[in-house]
């Protein structure tokens, strides 16, 4: 490894740790673990009625994880960028000797990191469904991985608008909006009715667009090589969008 | 060095910086002066690589802030307005941050976060937050940040702004001392603060370079410079005058307050002659005046920068109603037609 990599990963690792700092150093976070370990209990006990079906799998969890993220998602990464803006240190931050995409990567592992140990504290529920049957831990495993990787695109979005704005509400509601865009494309009441006068190639193509569609066989526990790569580029797309806003915003 | 090459800044159409020029080298303290809105800050922004110019370039100690940013943002400490820090964390985890960012680990860091906590009298508010720090407090711990990696070039704006007269001396005496092996430029809108730490001041108003002076030099632009002021126990001042008026070399005499007991009185010399002061004391003792006192005035920075600066807005403001008159009078031709079609 050579000086500048060594210096790379250093000057990310010391905008992750500050970020992750000042999200546990606030009780929005622990509000965020709370809202979110809540949610997916309701939606798996009281709508799914995980106990009913009487299945050893987690199918009934992750099914919902795509609409618990749409609100949840856009409140952590809210502040990523506005806050910045709003007081002034990103003028600190971006006269420092770090490039714009060491601190990008920075803040958005530190966001991922935070949504990846919420997740993980949904770990009681895989103790509930070893003791209730036979599950299959490797489909449990792979759903866990998806979702984790469903997270990152959702926060890339909200991360790219919050460097729209030095409001934080507004990085909220774009967020919002354009992550319903990217669930909606591929919800079946929207696709069936779009497939009613549309040619089939589009229909597809915009389902193609969607994260539920890509969700769709990692709820079942099936990790496609299509589905991990598709979440990769919406999260390498939208950092970057999230770098050439920076860079105009110099530029105006 | 620091060097500036014909940088300017448009914010839309608005040119906030124009065609400014001038280099700093090491051991020069450099004040940058100016009306609000002259672009010192924006100028400094795009000094630190925060802002590009629309024009022009930027070079530090070699490297070009444009080409080569990161290595040339190495080299600069840059505290910027208002004094930004993360409201959230301590005063040591916001310093350890910024060392950790410069480039310093394992003891180093360490040693060098307590070092400038030390040397910035921060100790007292180690470990508080600093949402809740005073204005100042706040500002040193920006200020802090700024010299931790002891740079070779230090951008300050307005480093005093919110300190107390006591903490103002001691930030002054820092910068002071550390510029034999540094190139400095502080903004300030304090002109004592400007002639007490600076080598070399420079005055922009309107985005452009009014004048680049010594402060001594600043000091001579001013009216009142080695004019004398008298003054003498009441008496009969037309007396006075027309005898001051009478002494070779006097230009104009203005008599300034009459008060109770006592007499004041400005001589300003023709330009040249010297030791004035000399032959209006003896004229006077040959007079029998009695005089309460005498000095030779050095000149008033602020007169200066009135001066200089509402020139240069003038300017601007004659130039702005001009373009307003041939606006309008390009307008004039649609006025007419619209008026002859109206009784249609
Ligand atoms: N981001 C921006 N967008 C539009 N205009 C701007 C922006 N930043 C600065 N300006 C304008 O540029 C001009 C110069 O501003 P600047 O902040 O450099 O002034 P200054 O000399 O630092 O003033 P002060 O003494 O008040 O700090 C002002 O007219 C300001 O309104
Ligand atoms: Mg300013």
């Amino acid at each position: 490894m050579n000086m500048n990599q060594a210096k790379t990963i250093t000057n990310i690792t010391v905008i992750l740790k500050r970020e992750l700092g000042s999200y546990f150093g606030s009780p929005v976070a622990y509000v965020f673990i709370i809202v979110f370990l809540m949610l997916s209990g309701f939606f798996t006990f009281n709508i799914s009625h995980f106990f009913e079906m009487g299945q050893a799998d987690l199918r009934s969890f992750f099914q919902w994880h795509p609409w618990i993220y749409l609100f949840l998602v856009p409140a952590v990464s809210m502040r990523l960028w506005a806050e910045e803006r709003r007081l002034g240190t990103m003028e600190l931050l971006l006269t420092l000797p770090v490039t714009l995409p060491q601190v990008i990567l920075g803040k958005f592992l530190a966001g991922w990191i935070f949504l990846g140990i919420a997740l993980l504290l949904t770990f009681p529920l895989v103790i509930t469904t070893l003791y209730l049957g036979n599950p299959d831990l490797g489909a449990i495993f792979c759903g866990y991985i998806g979702s984790f990787l469903m997270a990152g695109a959702y926060l890339s979005i909200g991360i790219m608008t919050s460097s729209m704005t030095r409001s934080q509400v507004i990085s909220f509601i774009l967020a919002v909006v354009i992550c319903l865009f990217f669930i909606l494309a591929g919800f079946s009441p929207v696709t069936r009715a779009f497939s009613g006068w549309a040619p089939l190639w589009l229909t597809d193509l915009v389902a193609q667009l969607s994260f539920l569609t890509h969700f769709a066989s990692i709820e079942r526990g099936v990790l496609d090589i299509r589905d991990i790569l598709y979440f990769v580029s919406i999260i390498f797309f939208m950092l970057y969008t999230n770098a050439t806003i920076l860079e105009n915003r110099k530029t105006s | 060095m620091i060097e500036l090459r014909n940088i300017t800044k448009y914010f839309g159409a608005k040119k906030a910086v124009d065609t400014i020029s001038f280099a700093v080298e090491k051991g020069e303290i450099l004040g940058f002066l100016g009306p609000n809105a002259a672009g010192k800050s924006t100028t400094m922004r795009i000094i630190t690589g925060y802002i590009p110019p629309s024009r022009g370039t930027v070079v530090i100690g070699g490297n070009d802030i444009l080409t080569d940013s990161l290595s040339a943002r190495g080299k600069i400490g840059y505290l910027p307005e208002n004094a930004p820090a993360y409201p959230d964390m301590t005063v040591y985890a916001f310093l350890d941050f910024c060392a950790q960012i410069r480039g310093f680990s394992g003891k180093d860091r360490k040693t060098k976060t307590e070092e400038i906590i030390d040397r910035c009298f921060l100790n007292s508010v180690k470990h508080q937050a600093i949402s809740t720090l005073s204005k100042g407090y706040k500002q040193r711990v920006c200020f802090a940040q700024s010299i931790i990696h002891d740079p070779e070039y230090l951008i300050l704006d307005e480093p005093t702004d919110g300190l107390d007269p006591n903490q103002k001396h001691e930030v002054r005496m820092m910068i002071r001392n550390m510029a034999a092996e540094k190139a400095i430029i502080l903004s300030t809108h304090i002109l004592d603060e400007m002639d007490a730490v600076c080598t070399r001041a420079i005055i922009i108003a309107n985005g452009r370079i009014v004048v680049d002076e010594t402060p001594e030099n600043l000091r001579k632009k001013s009216p009142s410079h080695g004019a004398i002021t008298l003054e003498i126990p009441k008496g009969n001042p037309k007396k006075l005058i027309a005898c001051l008026k009478s002494i070779a070399g006097t230009k104009s005499v203005e008599s300034l307050t009459t008060e109770d007991q006592s007499l004041r009185v400005r001589v300003f010399p023709e330009p040249g002659s010297d030791a004035i002061a000399e032959k209006i004391l003896s004229e006077l003792i040959k007079k029998r005046y009695r005089v309460k006192s005498i000095f030779v005035e050095q000149g008033h920075l602020d007169e200066v920068f009135r001066m200089l600066t509402t020139e240069a807005s003038m300017e601007q403001d004659i130039d702005f109603k001009k373009k307003r008159l041939s606006k309008r009078l390009r307008n004039l031709p649609d006025l007419r037609s619209q008026r002859l079609k109206q009784p249609e």
